[in-house]
This record gives structure tokens, sequence and C-alpha cells, in this order.
């Protein structure tokens, strides 16, 4: 297969250049990690009417450090009656589940870390596996809170798959692949050729935005879900379950699921931007377009969606276990399926 | 969304193993130092045994070694986010045993100040209450306009929680120049912020799907349980001491007494309770407009008094309308300038016996804003 990495053609050893590759992910993920901790203290003080951080640096801009830093001295306690295995493991599978997810992501057409040809199932795939470290963590810990968070997550992961799945597997269907980059390819050429007004092609397509705006719509809401955020955020349920699955974690293990809360974050922010708003294709056709233009576009669209997550947050009340359920597969799965099958019909057509 | 909102379920054919969790007595939504032993099957409530005292402070003991003047800090401590109502009832109540009148001045500026205190009351409830369904923001917004309130406080008796402002025969002290044009204009933020907060979280589907339906407490069960206040309004009953039994100068108001009629639910809903309050705080800013108006400017805060205050030999009961509801002062009197016996009924106390049998059946977070409904606050439970 033809690569389209330039991190290959700067370093012509192979085994560097791999490792170079994955690290880059993981360099961007601990800014923007940063960057996302800071706006969400931030905008969630904009909200409600407050200042924020002021002290660390100006306008508290370095509070996300500051942060970290306290994170990293305090104590890394594992209960006496934990399963110390699985408890520390926990934390990590959770974050690798996350990160696992961006060597997929193409940030731009010279850099897409493993052009894998099933991208989009990958993601699904291995967005799955944070589960388990979930549930690992909530039972291991051997608290009831964080058995009952467990408890919550396991019952609400397939509720929130299946709608977004259908949602992003109709995008497949207008891009006749699920090779990230041949989505993002397909979606070239402006505004008007993103899947949210069904890609390129005649006028025609017009008939499919509703059912794509609906889709879209459906995957942000079950990307909510996915990322255990507001108003699904059940799992940790603070008014009730205190901290859920996560209460018996302190320290740096902590931190890893804070971390990888953040990451899956961008995650689905990502695919979000790459399915239906265009990946990194500029919205002025060939203006702005270009390698370079391609991170500024992909960073900044994802970062819209991350920034509306944390909008939701400070702005809805939680749902409950069953409610989320009842959405999940009462209200969802029959609007996607609708959607895709129109979606698939117009395909056939054209 | 969902129509079957209370799980039915008949244990004797279902056998599960139950879950004995310990909410509290340090847990985020207990609303303070209350634990809750609570039964589980699955997520879904089957018993709730409220374990309560761990703020217990013997404030009746500590009352019997006072003089009068000095129990009433003491009282401030019951309820500490409505001092101001609780000092009311105990103070008339010496004053009727004395036989004293206070003067007009100071029965207008008590009614303002209660009033002012219901409304920051409410709104710490209807915060917090917001903060139990996970709705963080306008809880920061009823916080903001709290601070106004408590800026008034502060003016008039110098303490931001605690105040000591009602004292037998009067008050502490006057109020100062610019009173009026102050409460005026917390009146209008409180109108503003309120409409606000309907459109973000009462009307909110979300919030609405939270509540309504959960918690229901039948009149019948409420009045059978002794509660009273927005959680007996809530179930649809009209009762309010301000009316029925007007105290003070309450009969000079024109005002109404806002119930449950489970618009969005059942009536006595965990949203009727709530929206109660809500409402509430609307007739309190009318209150205290009226108020204001008639308010004299002229005159003392201070009736004449001897230094020691020995109310004759007897005793008397006193009950005055508390945002949380009916809060009644038993005194008995010796003679002496010391109290033979002060009791309380707390509300708070009275309201939350309820919570073990309107919780039943509910899912594990309903039981949380089941709690957050009826609004306690532990310094009235375990005084």
């Amino acid at each position: 297969m033809e690569t389209t990495n330039f991190v290959y053609n700067l370093i012509p050893n192979e085994t560097i250049a791999i490792i170079v590759i994955s690290v880059i992910p993981l360099i961007f993920l601990i800014v923007y990690a940063l960057l996302a901790i800071l706006g969400e203290l931030k905008i969630s003080a904009w909200i409600q009417e407050r200042l924020g951080p002021m002290r660390t640096g100006p306008w508290g801009i370095l509070q996300p450090i500051a942060e970290v830093v306290k994170l990293i001295q305090k104590e890394d306690l594992t209960p006496d009656s934990a399963n110390k295995p699985l408890f520390n493991l926990a934390p990590y599978i959770i974050f690798m589940g996350a990160y696992a997810s961006f060597a997929v992501i193409p940030f731009s057409r010279y850099f897409v870390p493993s052009g894998i040809n099933i991208g989009l199932f990958y993601i699904f795939a291995v967005g799955s596996i944070a589960v388990i470290g979930i549930v690992m963590g909530g039972w291991a810990s051997n608290n009831k809170y964080s058995l009952l968070g467990a408890m919550r997550s396991v019952a609400q992961i397939i509720s929130y798959e299946i709608p977004g799945a259908m949602a992003i597997l109709s995008v497949a269907v207008l891009a006749s692949s699920l090779d990230l980059e041949k989505i993002n390819i397909a979606q070239e050429g402006g505004i008007w050729n993103w899947f949210i007004f069904g890609g390129q092609g005649s006028w025609s397509k017009i008939w499919v935005f509703p059912f794509t705006l609906v889709l879209s719509l459906i995957y942000l809401v079950a990307s909510l879900a996915e990322t255990n955020r507001t108003p699904f955020d059940i799992p940790e349920g603070e008014s009730e379950l205190v901290a859920g699955y996560h209460t018996e974690y302190s320290g740096m293990k902590f931190a890893m699921f804070f971390f990888a809360e953040y990451a899956n974050m961008f995650v689905v922010a990502a695919v979000l931007t790459i399915t239906f708003f265009g990946g990194w294709n500029s919205p002025f056709g060939n203006f702005m377009q270009g390698p370079g233009w391609d991170v500024f576009w992909f960073i900044s669209k994802a970062f819209f969606f991350v920034i509306l997550q944390i909008w939701l947050r400070w702005t809805l009340p939680r749902l409950r276990v069953d409610q989320l359920m009842y959405v999940g597969w009462k209200v969802l799965l029959p609007f996607s399926f609708i959607c895709f099958l129109f979606i698939s019909l117009f395909k056939m057509i054209n | 969304m969902g129509e079957k909102k209370r799980i039915e379920l008949d244990y004797s054919k279902i056998e599960s193993d139950r879950m004995r969790l310990n909410v509290g007595p340090q847990h985020p939504s207990t609303h303070g130092v209350l634990r809750l032993e609570v039964e589980l099957d699955g997520e879904i409530v089957t018993e709730v045994v409220p374990h309560i005292g761990y703020l217990h402070r013997c404030f009746e003991k500590h009352a019997e070694k006072m003089t009068y003047p000095q129990v009433i800090p003491y009282i401030d401590r019951m309820d500490y986010v409505t001092s101001m109502n609780n000092e009311l009832p105990y103070v008339m109540a010496i004053e009727k045993m004395l036989g004293i009148e206070v003067p007009e001045k100071v029965q207008y500026i008590r009614v303002i100040m209660c009033e002012l205190n219901r409304i920051a009351s409410h709104q710490i409830a209807v915060a917090t209450f917001g903060l139990d369904a996970g709705a963080f923001t306008p809880f920061l917004y009823f916080f903001r306009d709290r601070e106004y309130i408590l800026a008034i406080f502060e003016k008039a008796s110098g303490a931001r929680l605690l105040f000591n402002y009602f004292w037998i025969g009067g008050l502490a002290a006057d109020v100062h120049p610019t009173f009026k044009e102050d409460v005026l204009a917390i009146v209008k933020q409180v109108r503003k912020t309120n409409k606000e907060i309907e459109d973000l979280l009462i009307y909110n589907k979300i919030f609405i799907e939270r509540t309504a339906n959960v918690g229901i407490l039948p009149p019948d069960v409420a009045i059978n349980y002794a509660c009273s206040g927005p959680v007996l309004r809530g179930s649809g009953v009209k009762f309010d001491l301000r009316k029925n039994e007007p105290y003070s100068i309450y009969d000079r108001f024109d005002f109404d007494i806002p119930v449950g009629m489970g618009e969005v639910g059942t009536v006595g809903d965990c949203w009727d309770r709530n929206i109660v309050r809500m409402r509430e705080m609307e007739q309190s800013c009318r209150i205290i407009e009226q108020a204001i108006e008639q308010m004299p400017n002229e005159g003392d805060v201070q009736e004449k008094l001897p230094k020691k205050i020995k109310p004759p030999k007897g005793d008397i009961y006193m009950r005055a309308e508390n945002p949380k509801g009916d809060l009644g002062f038993y005194i008995v009197s010796n003679g002496t300038d010391k109290p033979e016996r002060v009791k309380a009924r707390g509300t708070s106390f009275v309201n939350l016996s309820v919570l073990p049998e309107i919780s039943k059946g509910y899912m594990f977070a309903d039981l949380i804003l089941i709690l957050g409904s009826i609004d306690i606050v532990l310094g009235e439970v375990d005084r």
C-alpha cells in the first residue's frame, strides 16, 4: 500500500519512523488534555459567571499543569481489600482503549498514523475496550459504589453503541468505504460536499440532508454516553455514587481515568468530524486547502465538538440509568435504522 | 420518555441478593451528616433507614442553662440557613409571655428579614435539588443571588449566617439608611434569576423526566406524618401558618399559597415539591414589596425591658412558618431568668421521617432526589 505519511519520508529507518509516528499522537494528546482541562475550567466558569482559576499564571492558564503536579504528588493508594492486579491494571486499560483509537485518526493527508482500511470499525472496536477497564476497576475496588458504577456502565454500553454504530455505518455507505482516509477524500471540495450534506454528487443529494443531520445528532448523543459525560455520566453519577467506578482511585491512577476521559472526548469529536463534517477538508473548497491547513481544520473542528461537550455538561442535568436505556433502544435505535435505510436507498438509486 | 416510573416487583417470585449500602455520613448528596442505610435490589431501593444524630449539639439541654436572650444564638444554629425565621417564634413566645408589644417598625423589619431569608433558604433548596439531579450551573446562579441577600443581613446584623438579630422586645440594631432600595433591588434580581432558572432547569425535559412521578407523597400520608411546609403543600394541601393562623403582621399582606398541582406528573411528586418552593419565592417577593411600602421610617427598634428578663411562671407553645415548614417552640418558665425547658419541634426532623415511606421501589438515583426534595438541614434534624 502506498504510504502517505510524511514521517516515512523524513526518517529512512522504518522502525524509528514507526516509533516517532506513535509518539506524535501521544504528545498531541498530552498538550490537548492540558488545553481541554483549562477549557473545561474556564468555560464552566464563564457559564456560571465565575472567573475560574486566576492565580496560576496569567488568567490561570497554568492551572492544568498545577493539577497534574498535584496528582503526581498524591499518595498512590490501593485499598486493602481490593484485587490488586486488576485494580492497578484498570486505569491503563481504559487509557489504552482511548489511545489506541489515535492509531487511525488522520490528522492530515500526510499524517495518517496507520492507514488501515477498516479504520471506522477499528475505532468502534477499541473504543469498547474502555468498558472492560471500567468493570475491572469497579469490581476490583471492592467498594459498593464502584460496583454499582461498573454495573451501570455495562448496562449502558450496548444501548448507545448500536445507535452510534448505525449512524456511522450510513457514512460508510455514502463513502463506500470504512477507510477514514477515503472518507475524508470523498468529502473534498467545500462545505457542500461534506457528508452532512450527502457528500459529493449532484443536487439530488439534498434529499439525504435531513437523514444525515439526524444521524449526526444521534452519533453526538451516543458519543456523550461513550465518554461518560453529562447528561450520561451515569456510571460516575456524582450525586448518588460519589465518583462511581473510580471512587477508590487516587494519585496518578485517578489521573489516568481523567486523561482517558479527555482522550475519549477527542476521539468521538474526531470521528464526528471525519464522518459528517469533512474531516481535514476546508469548508471553502480549494481555498485554505493543503497538508498544513488539514491539521488546522481537523483540529479546530474536533475542538469545536469538544467544547460542545463541555458546554452540554455544564448545562444539562443527568439522566437516570433506565432512561438512558430507553433513549438508546426506543428513540435513537429506530431513528438510526430509518435514516440508515433511506441513505442506503438513496445510494442504491444513484 | 419512559412511561413506567414506579417499579413494582413481586419479591416472592424474584429471589435475588440484596445489597446493604451505607449512604453517608460522608456523602456528597445527603445534605450534611445524615446516614441512610439503604437496601438495594440491583438499582431498586427496597428499604431505607435514616440514622441521625451525627450533628447533635444538645440544644435543648443547653437552653436550660442559659438566660432567655442567650438562647437566641443557639436557635440560629438549628436550621443554619434560615436563622432569621428560627428566631421569630422564640422571641414572639417570650414577648407574649412578658406581655409586651413590639413597635410597628420592628414588626415590618422582622417580616422583611424573614421573607428574605425564606427566599435565601428556598434558593439553597432548589439549587441543591438541581445539584442532586446533576445540574451544576443553576446552583451557582442561586448562590450568586444569595450573596446579595446575605449582604443585607450583614449590614443589619453584622453576620452572614448566624444573625442573633431578633431580640426579645425588638431588634439588635436598626437597619441601614438605604435598606428599602437595597431590598427592592434584590427582589428584582430574584425574579430575574427565577425566570432564568425556570428556563434552564425547572422546565428542562431531562429534569422533568427525572423528578416527575418520583417520590409521590399522597396528601393523607403527608398529614399522618405531620409533614409541613413545601413538603405538605407539594402534596396539594393548602396549609400555611402565615395564612391559616396569622402571626406577627402577616394578616396585613396579600399573598397566595402555592400548592402542588401535578402539572407534569402526579400530585405530590418531587417536581411539585420543588415548584412550590420556586413559587413561594415569588410570593415572598410580593410580601416584601408590600411591607416595604407600608413600613414606617421613624421609630425605635428596641422596647424598654428590664435587664433580667423573667417571664412569669407558665408555659407557651408558639409556632411560625419556617421555609422548611412548621417550626414550634414549647417554653416552660419557672419565673427565673432561665427557662425550665425549651422544646423545639424541628421541621426537618419531622419531614425526614417520611423518607422511608415514600422512597421504596424507586431507583437508587431517585432516592437522592427524593431526599433533596424534602430539603432537610441536619442542624435542625439533630439539634
